[in-house]
Formats: C-alpha cells, structure tokens, sequence
C-alpha cells in the first residue's frame, strides 16, 4: 500500500511542482520535514563522532592498518577480546537459565500474581546502574552480607569482589529485564492446547514441553538472548568497579587506550572491533529471527 | 502444589533482583563512618553531609538541571520526528527510523570516545551544551519509540472530523491529536528524564571539574574511598527514580484503560 501511495510523488525525479500528481504527493512529502531537526542533531552529535572513531583508528598516528595489526598481535588485547565475548556469554547463558522458568511462571500465574513478578523484574530497570553496581561492591565486599550469609551457614568465604563471576552475577541481574519481557511476549502467545493435544497423543509432560513448547518458544529466547548478549558487550560501568584490573574487558581497555594513554588511534581501533563484533550479532540474530519466522509461517 | 518449586523459584529470583536497591537504603542510615551491612545505629547524619557538601549539592543540582533541559528536548525534537516518521510518505523512511534508533545499539564507550574527540575540538567539555547535546541523542530513541507507537495506533479521521468541521491544522493538532497521543509522550519524556538522569559512561567523557553529574560524582567517590555519603547519594536517586516509575505505572494503566 506505501509503495503505491509514494509511486506518484516520488519516482520522477524531473517532475515539476505544478502537475497534481506531484501536488498530491507533496502533501504527503512535507511531513518529512518534522523529522529533519533530530536527523541534523543526530548526525552532528552522533554520525559525526562516532565516523572521526572509524577515521581515527585507520589514520592516527599514520593511515593505515598498524592499529589494527597492533590490536590483534598484542596477547593481552586478544585476552581482553576473549574475557569480553565469554563474560557476554556467561550472562547470556544464566540470565537465560534463570529466565526461562520466571518468564514460564508469568504465563501461569494469576492477574496479581502476574503484575508482582513484572514489577519485581521491573525494579533493576528503574534501578540506576549507578546506585545498582554500588550495591553489588557493597553486597560482594568479603566482609558484605553475602559473605555474612555463607558463613552463617558455614559455608566459607567467597571472593566475589574483583572476580569475572562476581561481575557476571552482577550484570545478569541488571540485564534481566531484556531477557525476561520478550521471552514472556513470545511465551503468553503460546496456545496452551498444542501441550494438552501432545499429552493426549501419548508425550508425557516433559516430552510436550521439550518438544512442543520450547520449540515454539524459540523466537523469545532469540530475541532475549541477542538484547542481553550485545548489552553485555558494551558494559563498561559494571565490570570497572566490580572486576579485577588485571582483567578487563574491552570497553575498560577502550577507556584506558583515550582517557589516561591519549592513543586515540588505538582505542579508535579496539571501539571499531567491539562495534564490528556488536552490528555482526546483530545481522545474525536479525536472520535468524527471519528465518525463523519463515519457516514457522509454512 | 505440583507447582511450588517453580514458585519457590521466583521468589529467590524476586529477592535477589530486588536485593541490591533495598540494601542502599539502610546503609545510608548508619551511624558509623563505614559501610558495614547491617547498621548498628541510626543517624541522619549522611544525608545531612550530602546536602553540605557542595561538590555532592552542585552534581545533584548539575543533574536535574542537564535532566529537565534534556527532557524538554528530546520530548520535542522526538515527538516531531514520531509525527515524521508516522505521516510522512517519502523514500528512505525507514532509514530514518533505523538512523534514530541507532544510538540503543552502538556500545556506550565508542559514543563517548566519539564524542569526547568532537567536544575536545569544539571546546563543549563540561559544557551544559555539551552535556545537553550528548543526552539528547542518547535519549532520542526512547521519545520516539512510545510516541511512535501511539500515532500508529491513532485513528486519524479525528483529525479529519475536526478539519471538517473548520478547524486549521494546527488547531486540529493541539486540540484533537496532542490530548490522544499524550501518554505516549509523557512515557517518553519520563524515559528521556531517566536516561540523562543515570547515564555514566559518556558523562565520564565529556566532565570536567566545573560540571560533572551526579553518576559521574558517584563513580569517582566508589573508586576512591567507602564515605556512607554516598549511600545517601544513591538513595536520592532511587527516590526520584521510584516517584517516576509510579508516574509512568499510573500513565500506562490510564491508556490501558482509555484504549
């Protein structure tokens, strides 16, 4: 329907003003004016800046390519890549594990019942990521309460502060939210009957739900997963107060390399890496949830 | 009852999202100069150091200011691209629309140093303009999404009717469109509020010691030593964060309930 409307006012290129068809289509044209004052501030104060990054990485000190041979012959840019894609995973993984069941529960659960758990898993969304990390240093602290907790149950002390599992623990809670809510849009579309007409083909329960219905719960866990992952590759806050310096991630390294070394070139590099990494996710996940979809649709 | 793990579950699940908000709360309370969990004694005295100390009162002040400014903006400058996107018929819209939303997916730091590059050139490190512009972009997306959503859902033979009846364009728009798509831009505005308002890793950039936020002033106080103060600092934040949710909570059941 939009291809036909915009045929008229848009195809020529030669048309004049003056002639109905380009009339009609100029009332239809001028709302595209609305959009331009967020266009310019976008590209003067988000195109711009983020193209002197790519710019910088391919010319500073020298153009070409040294900062990217810099970058992937270093062991310890290659580690900080590494931690950076597998602490990603790890939050993926368990922020999947533990959202799963609580999306599952949403389905199930009453209007009340419904409403408490979106609010709770609504709470570190409202929460400041600020005041949130603070709490994790203070939760993690070796004398914090969870230590004061394990050790009331005669567990020993856990070094949880300045450790890649402290800093996982941390972000998966902050990243629920984006794992949770589409795993519950997809699962609530779920028509419960596909799960009663598989037990009453024969499947006990578990089989219908692992073959009936986290099957169709698929597209949720695509989307979910893919929210989390990418968040969690951007982090910077999180893993520089919770983590351990001697292994940081790449947005620390990328931090380091401008602010304290002014290799602008090489942070522009490692920025360049980390964005490449998040848009080829990105791809991934958009064909997949294609693909997907499609072969659903049949 | 065959169902009480998976309860049992959420409530641990419950408790350990929630966790970390509550115990910022009585930590600002304690009486001791420590952060030690659980306080012994109760004193006001933190809250009474945050209000003056002037470092912590300008970046409060900094912060609701650069959040007011911010919301005004971006509800504007989103609100119209919305209309844009919604009304408009012309090539490439949907680049647009992907170009707005853009800033949610590329990673904070590689903005930050972006911009921390362009604001060393233009002389806006520190600036109230530059922190201006900076969340503006940042908290684009998140006006344009919710208001977005509501044109689509907009049935415009309003519009028409009111048109009809003799009204002028912009008329019809201030007095039939606006009201219907307000909670859209309301949720909007409270998003934009909330992001400039929390948003740490480009303020790290772009401050200086003339402005800085209050994320960023809560940063550098984490890094540097255990001053309850900070306690107090967060829960501020967590009050002014929670009056919003409940606003927002309370605009969303309303449209639920006008749709």
């Amino acid at each position: 329907m939009t291809l036909l409307d915009s045929a008229p006012g848009t195809a020529g290129s030669g048309r004049t003003p003056d002639t109905a068809p380009a009339r009609a289509g100029a009332g239809e044209r001028r709302p595209a004016l609305l959009l331009l004052p967020a266009l310019l501030l976008l590209l003067v104060f988000f195109g711009v800046p983020l193209f002197g990054t790519v710019w910088r990485a391919f010319t500073d000190p020298q153009p070409g390519l040294a900062n990217f041979a810099w970058f992937f012959e270093t062991p310890a840019n290659l580690d900080a890549l590494g931690r950076t894609f597998s602490t990603a995973a790890w939050v993926t993984l368990f922020a999947l594990l533990l959202g799963y069941p609580y999306a599952y529960a949403m389905t199930l659960a009453g209007r009340r019942g419904l409403t408490v758990l979106t609010l709770l898993v609504l709470v570190p969304f409202w929460t400041s990521l600020m005041v949130r990390t603070f709490a994790w240093v203070i939760l993690m602290q070796d004398t914090g309460l969870i230590n004061q907790a394990l050790g009331a149950m005669g567990l020993g002390p856990l070094h949880l502060i300045r450790t890649q599992s402290g800093v996982v623990v941390a972000m998966v809670q902050m990243l629920m939210p984006f794992m949770v809510l589409p795993l519950y849009a997809v699962m609530s579309g779920i028509d419960r009957r596909h799960l009663l007409a598989a037990r009453s083909l024969g499947a006990r329960p578990i089989t219908a739900f692992w073959q009936v219905y986290v099957p169709l719960s698929l597209p949720g866990v695509a989307a979910g997963a893919l929210t989390v992952f990418i968040n969690a590759l951007g982090f910077y806050v999180t893993p520089a107060l919770l983590g351990s310096p001697q292994d940081s991630l790449l947005s620390q390294e990328i931090f380091t390399q401008v602010n304290g070394l002014l290799e602008w070139g090489r942070g522009g590099a490692m920025g360049v890496v980390l964005l490449g990494m998040t848009l080829a996710l990105l791809a991934m996940g958009a064909l997949t949830l294609r693909f997907g979809g499609r072969r659903r649709g049949r | 009852m065959r169902l009480l793990p998976l309860w049992l579950f959420c409530a641990l699940i419950g408790v350990w999202l929630v966790a970390p908000a509550l115990i910022v709360v009585p930590l600002s309370l304690t009486d001791k100069a420590s952060l030690a969990f659980p306080p012994t004694g109760w004193s006001m005295r933190w809250y009474a150091n945050f209000f003056t100390d002037p470092q912590w009162v300008r970046s409060l002040l900094d912060s609701l200011q650069v959040a007011a400014a911010v919301t005004v903006l971006a509800t504007v400058l989103g609100t119209l691209a919305a209309l844009g996107l919604t009304r408009a018929r012309v090539r490439g819209l949907s680049l647009a629309n992907g170009a707005l939303l853009t800033p949610i997916i590329v990673p904070g730091v590689v903005v930050a140093i972006g911009l921390y590059g362009v604001f060393l050139e233009l002389r806006l490190i520190g600036t109230f303009f530059g922190f201006l512009m900076a969340h503006t972009i940042l908290a684009l997306p998140f006006v344009v999404i919710p208001v977005a959503a509501s044109l689509r859902g907009f049935d415009r033979r309003y519009e028409q009717a009111a048109s009809v009846l003799g009204a002028g364009r912009l008329t019809a728009f201030r007095t039939v469109t606006l009201p219907l798509i307000a909670p859209g831009i309301a949720s909007g505005a409270l998003f934009a509020f909330v992001i400039s308002f929390d948003e740490v890793v480009v303020s790290l950039f772009i401050q200086s010691p003339y402005l800085r936020t209050l994320p960023v002033q809560m940063y550098s106080s984490v890094t540097r030593d255990t001053d309850p103060t900070i306690a107090a600092a967060a829960t501020l934040i967590i009050l002014t964060t929670t009056v919003l949710a409940v606003l927002a909570a309370l605009i969303l059941t309303r449209r639920n309930r006008a749709s």
